[in-house]
């Protein structure tokens, strides 16, 4: 073998890993190694201030387990994520169906649902503040004027649940929007047509022609903003002036238990970093639940539809 | 000026200075000695919000044609916190001369060997004591140069106190007030008799801030270090607790309201309530909300003596390479002339003790507040403060607990206060 053989042997074998390397030595930098660091200092007693103060095994996580607090961020941010997520994907599907009908100024409705995702997440949180202020709020004004009890938005768990939901569907909904709406123009039209032809309705087209066609993309959103509503931040901690979660932590996340116990009233890197890997390991056991049932959806009847969009 | 309010209900907000310093590549002088004046040097000056230093600078530099000052200006003090406290601990990165806000205080203690030592001839008795010895180690080292202070009085709505027949005139109604919290609450519940619905203060946890501020030593047996006395065996912070809440909850003084959140910035437009506890600083905060409101005044007097809530100081970390000269430069602009100045630009109130006799500060009056001598009334406020309350490293861990147990009761009113006690005392143990 030549040289130049042998070179150009190389290059087949070794130019698609070149070609991927970047990202993953960028990934190396800026995702593993803080994983791995966060791990290492989730393992020490590791003061904001002082830094490390010693080796302690899995103490922080130990500490982090026995509270009460941790367990109720947990079950804030389920409960937050479900109120948000379930009627966002029934709703983009909806608008996206609607809006790739054959309407007048399409790119400017198109355009619109994505003006509540553009608008900065704090002036969002200032509006909504307004909104769900308790005493002299516009929602619980108007329950008042039609003879119902006003809602303790922000005193009542599950409503300021309820009120963080609104914000996260308000900014994301029409982002997903676009996304299913992109799927669905993706959809050959004949398939759609011939439905109509076969006597179909739009509603019965809707639902048995044009969502099973979805079912890669739906997974696909569920799987986005699954790992983007476990690590819900900015909505819940800009909900009130103090950002910590109400004064019995009604709203307070994961992430934001997280941040209280690292920068806020403990400095202790140590368990924040524990809460951290406790989070991910959480992520990491529903990225496996989402695996296994999309490839039960997957071998079942979207599979040959792929095929034919492929063809 | 968000970042600052989260934190404003439990610790203190105010007008902060900050000032980052530039490099200087001596080491640490003594305080006293001079930088050679000849000398080209350029000083990073880290501030936030307002510290009402711009014009000063240009002032230093015409005087100073060998200093060049850089102003950095952070937008908040809690981003101005996370950058301090990172390079602080990383041993580069900031300024020559960096400003702190009081609440930072139990932190910078622990890292006063991160910090040039400022004491010196020129300094000594420029503050009052209080505000000097919050900023003293205890082996005697001076870490910061007061800026302004948050000397607390009770802001109270006139044409309230007249529909409910109380005294109307600031210095009746100081008299009226007296001079304990019992006092204090007894007015209130003879104002809410007659009020039709309006409280007689703002909320549980301010009144519970007021008073916390007054211990000299809120949760720790040890005012040199922290030795965290038992929240549950913390006999002087549960009776204000229970007084506080039962004249919340019990006599129904309280508006029930958080601090900062928009209920009680409107509050202010709907007037629910008629008095406040109010630093130096407040009195913006009271004039923004309440606009178009009349009846705000001032009363000379301080439940239970004097009280400060906030205040600001400058530090020069011992990173910086012209510490020398930041000290000078820090010096000069924490001096009774300068502040004064800063206070009439923004009006962070001097911490200074020949600030507080000016002319230039007594004779300032608010209009809103019904043309009151604020500047007389505050410099007798901040003279009236006898206490340095220790705050150690978990000092605003445990306040924060205490601060959502009496929110549980005033503001969402989802549990007793016995209750709220009890899971208080729980939260408490989890600091750990």
């Amino acid at each position: 073998m030549t040289w130049r053989q042998r070179l150009g042997r190389w290059d087949v074998k070794s130019a698609p890993y070149l070609y991927i390397a970047p990202f993953f030595i960028l990934f190396a930098l800026v995702g593993m190694f803080p994983l791995l660091y966060t791990g290492w200092v989730a393992l020490n007693k590791w003061s904001l201030i002082t830094g490390n103060q010693g080796f302690i095994g899995f103490g922080n996580f130990q500490y982090v387990l026995a509270q009460p607090r941790f367990w109720d961020a947990v079950v804030n941010t389920f409960s937050i994520f479900l109120l948000s997520s379930v009627p966002q994907m029934i709703l983009a599907i909806g608008i996206a169906s609607v809006l790739d009908a054959n309407l007048r100024a399409k790119t400017f409705w198109r355009m619109g649902v994505l003006v509540p995702y553009v608008v900065a997440p704090v002036a969002v949180s200032l509006v909504f503040g307004q909104l769900f202020a308790d005493e002299s709020g516009v929602i619980n004004a108007v329950l008042t004027n039609i003879g119902l009890d006003p809602i303790g938005w922000h005193s009542d768990r599950l409503w300021s649940h309820v009120a963080i939901a609104t914000m996260v569907n308000f900014r994301w909904t029409g982002y997903n929007t676009l996304i299913f709406l992109a799927a669905m123009q993706a959809i050959p039209r004949d398939v759609i047509e011939a439905a109509i032809v076969d006597g179909a309705s739009r509603w019965q087209t809707f639902l048995n022609v044009t969502v099973p066609m979805l079912r890669p993309t739906i997974i696909f959103v569920v799987i986005t903003s699954t790992i983007g509503g476990l690590q819900i931040f900015d909505e819940p901690r800009m909900y009130d002036n103090f950002g910590l979660g109400g004064p019995d932590r009604e709203w307070m996340t994961v992430t934001m238990y997280l941040y209280e116990l690292g920068w806020n009233s403990q400095r202790n890197l140590g368990r924040s970093a524990a809460v951290a890997w406790l989070l991910f390991l959480i992520i990491v056991a529903f990225a496996l639940i989402n695996y296994a049932i999309t490839r039960r959806i997957s071998s079942g009847d979207v599979r040959p539809m792929r095929k034919a969009l492929v063809k | 000026m968000r970042s600052s309010l989260i934190r404003g209900a439990a610790t203190a907000a105010g007008f902060a200075l900050l000032l980052a310093g530039c490099t200087s590549a001596a080491p640490a002088p003594s305080a006293t000695s001079a930088a050679p004046s000849d000398q080209k040097v350029s000083l990073t000056v880290a501030t936030f919000n307002e510290f009402g230093y711009d014009d000063l600078y240009a002032e230093y530099m015409k005087d100073h044609p060998n200093v060049t000052i850089v102003p950095k200006k952070a937008a908040t003090s809690n981003e101005a916190r996370e950058n301090y406290f990172s390079k602080l601990a990383a041993g580069s990165g900031l300024s020559d001369i960096e400003a702190i806000e009081v609440d930072w205080m139990p932190d910078v203690m622990q890292t006063a060997d991160k910090l040039m030592d400022l004491s010196g001839d020129d300094v000594a008795g420029r503050w009052l004591d209080w505000k000097t010895k919050a900023a003293t180690t205890t082996d005697g080292k001076l870490v910061a140069f007061g800026t302004d202070i948050g000397p607390e009085a009770v802001c109270y709505r006139s044409d309230l106190f007249k529909k409910a027949g109380l005294p109307t005139d600031r210095e009746e109604v100081a008299k009226a007030l007296g001079t304990t919290w019992e006092d204090y609450f007894n007015l209130g519940k003879q104002f809410v008799a007659k009020s039709g619905g309006v409280a007689w203060f703002d909320s549980a946890d301010a009144i519970m801030q007021g008073q916390i501020n007054q211990l000299p030593n809120a949760f720790s047996s040890s005012d040199t270090e922290e030795v965290l006395i038992p929240l549950g065996e913390n006999q002087p912070v549960k009776d204000m607790y229970t007084s506080i809440l039962k004249a919340s909850v019990d006599d129904k003084l309280s508006a029930n309201l958080q601090q900062w959140q928009p209920d009680w910035v409107n509050a202010f437009q709907k007037g629910k309530f008629a008095t406040m506890l109010c630093p130096g600083w407040m009195l913006g905060v009271i004039e923004g909300n309440a606009k178009g409101v009349e009846g705000w005044d001032i009363a000379n007097t301080f439940p239970g003596g004097g009280g400060n809530w906030g205040g600001s100081y400058l530090t020069v970390p011992a990173q910086g390479a012209n510490q020398a000269a930041a000290r000078e430069l820090a010096a000069w602009l924490t001096a009774p002339e300068q502040q004064i100045k800063a206070f009439k630009a923004k009006g962070t109130f001097p911490s200074q003790v020949e600030a507080l006799s000016s002319p230039d500060l007594l004779g300032v009056k608010n209009a809103f507040f019904n043309d009151a001598p604020t500047g007389q009334i505050l410099a007798d406020r901040a003279k009236a403060v006898t206490v340095v309350p220790f705050k150690g490293p978990q000092y605003f861990a445990v306040r924060q607990v205490v601060s959502d147990a009496i929110n549980r009761v005033d503001v969402t009113k989802k549990q007793s206060a016995t209750d709220s006690w009890a899971q208080a005392i729980k939260e408490f143990e989890a600091l750990g």
